[in-house]
């Protein structure tokens, strides 16, 4: 597949919005996955942390 | 090899901690290929123009959605059988992954649906069952956010997750059973595939991403359950001073 210009790319054959929005939308919603999942662990061993501490007591 | 060895939370604990960056790194690596092939590789379609390029996205979701609910639905078939503490525990790790592609089906689709059929939503077989699907996840994920006790949460879902596999089958052979919009799997088993090869290598290589991102992700979260399940024991007490470290 060979692509006229940058601006072909972009536009997709007039389709543009459709086609980005479906893949925008989808690295979005893996990169919020990701993201929520890091700050869970975090969080989650900063519990766990307290709660060891706590029953040590 | 013995499947209750790698049954034993410890020991899948470090297993899948050992495996997390290999499934991660194929999936990063098969999800380039794949972009590569959606968009610099596959042909324009003579039907649909480049919009059908929405099809790399939206098929591997729309399967995902479905097959992880399957998984989840057999962990939970094997947890109330046999009453291992792991099945449960890899449901609740799959389960926000499931309603993300879920998601993302119903959206690609919407954006799919509107220059193709003119509207981003109809009420057809296909669309609305597989909308069921989606409230299925979010109802699953807050029957456990509601259930203090694991346990019981564990037992509950389970329970709802079995109900609700009965809508699989439905929205996989809704295309067939009713006449809907949606148009007919395009890839079946007894029959030759109904589309171009590289479209078809494409889809197939942007699936499997999606399965090594699914295992990665389910991995990592399956490992937080465990050792906040498991956090009197001497093995978890021992894993979280190594997480402390690092």
């Amino acid at each position: 597949m060979e692509w006229q210009s940058g601006t072909a790319f972009w536009s997709m054959g007039g389709y543009g919005l459709y086609v980005w929005g479906s893949f925008g939308v989808t690295a979005l919603g893996v990169a919020l996955e990701i993201g929520l999942l890091r700050s869970g662990q975090r969080s989650l061993r900063n519990r766990l942390q307290r709660m060891q501490r706590w029953e040590a007591q | 090899m013995n499947l209750y060895h790698y049954a034993a939370p410890a020991t899948f604990y470090r297993l899948a901690g050992r495996w997390t960056p290999w499934f991660a790194w194929g999936a990063g690596l098969l999800t380039g290929i794949g972009l590569y092939i959606s968009f610099f590789v596959a042909p324009t379609d003579f039907q649909q123009g480049e919009a059908y390029r929405i099809i790399f996205i939206h098929v591997p979701a729309a399967w995902m959605s479905m097959f992880i609910y399957l998984v989840m639905a057999f962990w939970c078939a094997i947890g109330l059988a046999f009453n291992t503490r792991l099945s449960f525990l890899m449901a609740r790790a799959l389960a926000p992954t499931g309603a993300m592609f879920c998601f993302l089906a119903l959206w690609t689709g919407a954006l799919w649906g509107k220059p193709m059929w003119g509207a981003w939503w109809v009420w057809d077989a296909r669309l609305t069952s597989q909308l069921i699907l989606l409230f299925l996840y979010v109802g699953i994920m807050a029957l456990w956010a509601a259930i203090d006790d694991p346990k019981r949460g564990d037992r509950a879902g389970a329970l709802l997750i079995l109900v609700g596999a009965v809508n699989v089958p439905i929205i996989y052979f809704s295309v067939e059973w009713w006449n809907t919009l949606h148009q007919g799997s395009s890839i079946n088993l007894t029959k030759a595939p109904s589309m171009a090869t590289i479209m078809l290598v494409g889809m197939l290589v942007m699936a499997i991403a999606a399965w090594l991102y699914t295992i990665a992700v389910a991995f990592v979260r399956v490992r937080g359950l465990i050792l906040e399940r498991e956090r009197h024991t001497d093995w978890a007490q021992e894993a979280m001073k190594a997480l402390k470290e690092a």
